[in-house]
């Protein structure tokens, strides 16, 4: 039950963060996703996001940081197994399934409906 | 003839002899919906992509004007139009089936009156008997082209405006019954360093103050000498502006009744357009549908309508550029007597 | 009252601006926020909800969960976009639906539903990144610096 709340209140805040991003600091959504995945990434690097996912659940995998985690996660793993060509090979390792099902479905859609502008 | 520094004033009094207007269906469900020759409940208007609408609104719109002034295409000298779009597709693609020697202008949401100006002056210099003047803009060309594919999720800010569908033109004839134009003024760009686009009110409005005041002070008048001052579509933010700077400049502005198109098309309150209509379509629809109605009506005899545009490209924000922006202005009058 | 990042403009441009800033109708940052933090709460308890589903129905660890739920986030997501309901939702929601990984579809999902127009291979496939492109750039070119600093720095994960 616990971890239900969390997720709501966790991704609520990273998503209130975004929403501050925008508002106040005037960026364009481009930038504002790409800040909040910069973030992710670099929280991966210092080793905080994984114990943030054990806490906060799906509060921090379904917000876009996690995607910066992902990316970094994959290269650091690899870099482990590999060594220093990891850094390259691991990177889409973890997030492929977001990516692929992304662009699949999203292919779909094109196909099959029209914009409704 | 040249009046002034900037200004025009038309002796033959060309007449505006027939002009017709087709929108969409946000445009049919603001306050002037009724005013419209044509209203379309459907934004694709039966087409296979959003551009092709677009050049069908302006196609609809100068048939109708030439139906409705009894000639063919064949009859008229000049057309004269431009659009939002890149390379003015929606004007050149629809001119193919118009069959009119074809001049293409690019003014931004200013394009009504620049090509009304020119057709006037066209048809003052004894260089055409017949010159047809028109634009279009439709909101999904407009949002795909200069900010996001129309299914985006993107929060637009209360200070952005919603592009106008719809398509107006306008016939000009040596005489006739009509409204006429008596003169015109040719506006220059005024850049403030606004770079925002989803604040083009705040961009455009020192041009349309720029161009009044120039207007006033080439054709030597009053801003009272008119029953009706309006702008193109400086939206909410932009129409307050405006008042300011009028105060800041001693304008007397008050001296008449000022509004703007942008605020004019929808019904702000229940239509969720932020700070109101925008795009070519939206001062060209405002004011051949519903102003010239207005005049025929006699409500109005003499009125200025100041089209004003933000001449900015997609490129020109994303390397960092300021919004130049424009406004031209052309002073109708009622006619009626040939 | 000029300032560095006005060094560019004349005096007379300031003080336009400062009118403008003056009339201007202020963004309700308190009620966005309110409204992110309760769209995007709720995007993530389904999230949460999901992957509860695939750890005890179908056999998924706590590990591997994430990515069926992912593709179903992403899936809803496309289906909204495909009916012309996500950008209302979003117009209200702003960053609440815009940051959970259902906006990352939903960038893929516009941009290529719109350029359909443009053909299949120009259209969709050339566009489809249009607005998601930079997310990914720099994730990666993110992730590929803090991995260099790993090498270098040898800090264990």
């Amino acid at each position: 039950m616990m971890q239900f709340i969390w997720a709501f209140v966790i991704g609520g805040a990273i998503c209130v963060l975004g929403q501050l991003l925008i508002d106040v600091g005037k960026l364009t959504p481009a930038h504002t996703m790409s800040t909040l995945v910069v973030l992710g990434a670099i929280a991966d690097g210092i080793g905080i996001y994984d114990p943030f996912i054990k806490f906060a659940g799906a509060g921090a995998t379904v917000p876009i940081t996690s995607f910066g985690n992902a990316l970094v996660h994959g290269a650091l793993e690899e870099l482990q197994q590999d060594g220093y060509i990891g850094i390259i090979t691991g990177i889409f390792e973890v997030t492929s399934a977001g990516i692929s099902s992304a662009i699949i479905f999203s292919f779909l859609a094109a196909i099959l409906v029209r914009p409704k502008g | 003839m040249l009046k002034g520094h900037q200004s025009w004033t038309f002796a033959s009094k060309p007449v505006i002899a027939a002009t017709a207007t087709v929108v969409g269906p946000d445009e049919g469900l603001g306050p002037l919906g009724d005013e419209f020759d044509i209203v379309h409940g459907d934004a694709t208007l039966g087409q296979k992509t959003w551009e092709k609408a677009e050049k069908a609104l302006l196609e609809e719109a100068a048939q109708r004007t030439l139906d409705k002034a009894g000639l063919t295409g064949g009859q008229v000298q000049f057309y004269i139009g431009g659009d939002l779009m890149n390379q003015i597709i929606s004007n050149t693609f629809a001119a193919r089936t118009l069959n009119m020697p074809y001049i293409g202008i690019f003014g931004a949401c200013s394009t009504s009156m620049e090509g009304l100006a020119l057709a006037a002056q066209l048809m003052d210099a004894g260089a055409a008997h017949h010159v047809m003047c028109g634009t279009c803009s439709h909101n999904s060309t407009a949002e795909k082209q200069f900010r996001y594919p129309t299914e985006y999720g993107s929060q637009k800010p209360p200070t952005a405006q919603y592009t106008v569908t719809g398509a107006g033109a306008a016939l000009l004839a040596r005489e006739g019954a009509g409204p006429v134009v008596s003169a015109a003024t040719i506006g220059r760009i005024v850049d403030m360093g606004i770079k925002d686009p989803f604040n083009m009110g705040a961009a455009m409005a020192p041009a349309a103050v720029d161009t009044i005041t120039a207007h006033c002070r080439d054709l030597g008048i009053e801003p009272g000498h008119y029953d009706l001052i309006v702008t193109g579509d400086l939206g909410a933010v932009g129409y307050a502006i405006a008042h300011e700077l009028f105060a800041k400049h001693r304008f007397p502005i008050e001296q008449t009744v000022y509004d703007d198109c942008g605020l004019l098309i929808y019904d702000r309150e229940k239509q969720a357009v932020q700070a109101g209509g925008s795009g070519c379509g939206c001062s060209a629809t405002v004011t051949y549908g519903h102003l010239l109605k207005r005049m025929q009506r006699g409500e109005l005899r003499r009125i200025l309508v100041v089209a004003t545009g933000a001449l900015l490209s997609p490129l020109s924000f994303q390397q960092g550029e300021s919004i130049p922006c424009i406004a031209h202005a052309v002073a109708i009058e009622a006619g009626g007597e040939a | 009252m000029a300032n560095n990042k006005k060094k560019n403009m004349t005096m007379t441009q300031q003080e336009y601006q400062q009118l403008a800033k003056r009339i201007e109708p202020k963004r309700p940052v308190l009620k966005n926020c309110l409204r992110a933090f309760l769209v995007g709460g709720i995007i993530c308890v389904i999230g949460q909800v999901l992957m509860e589903m695939f750890i005890h129905w179908f056999g998924f660890t706590e590990k591997t969960a994430g990515n069926p739920t992912v593709a179903v986030l992403i899936f809803i997501s496309v289906v909204l976009t495909s009916f012309g309901v996500y950008d209302k939702i979003s117009q209200w929601a702003g960053a609440g639906s815009a940051v959970p990984v259902t906006g990352f579809a939903n960038s893929l999902c516009s941009a290529a539903i719109e350029h359909r127009a443009e053909g299949v291979v120009l259209g969709i496939g050339g566009n489809m990144f249009k607005l998601a492109g930079s997310v990914i750039v720099f994730g990666i070119v993110t992730a590929f610096l803090v991995g260099i600093l790993h090498l270098l720095f040898g800090v264990g994960r």
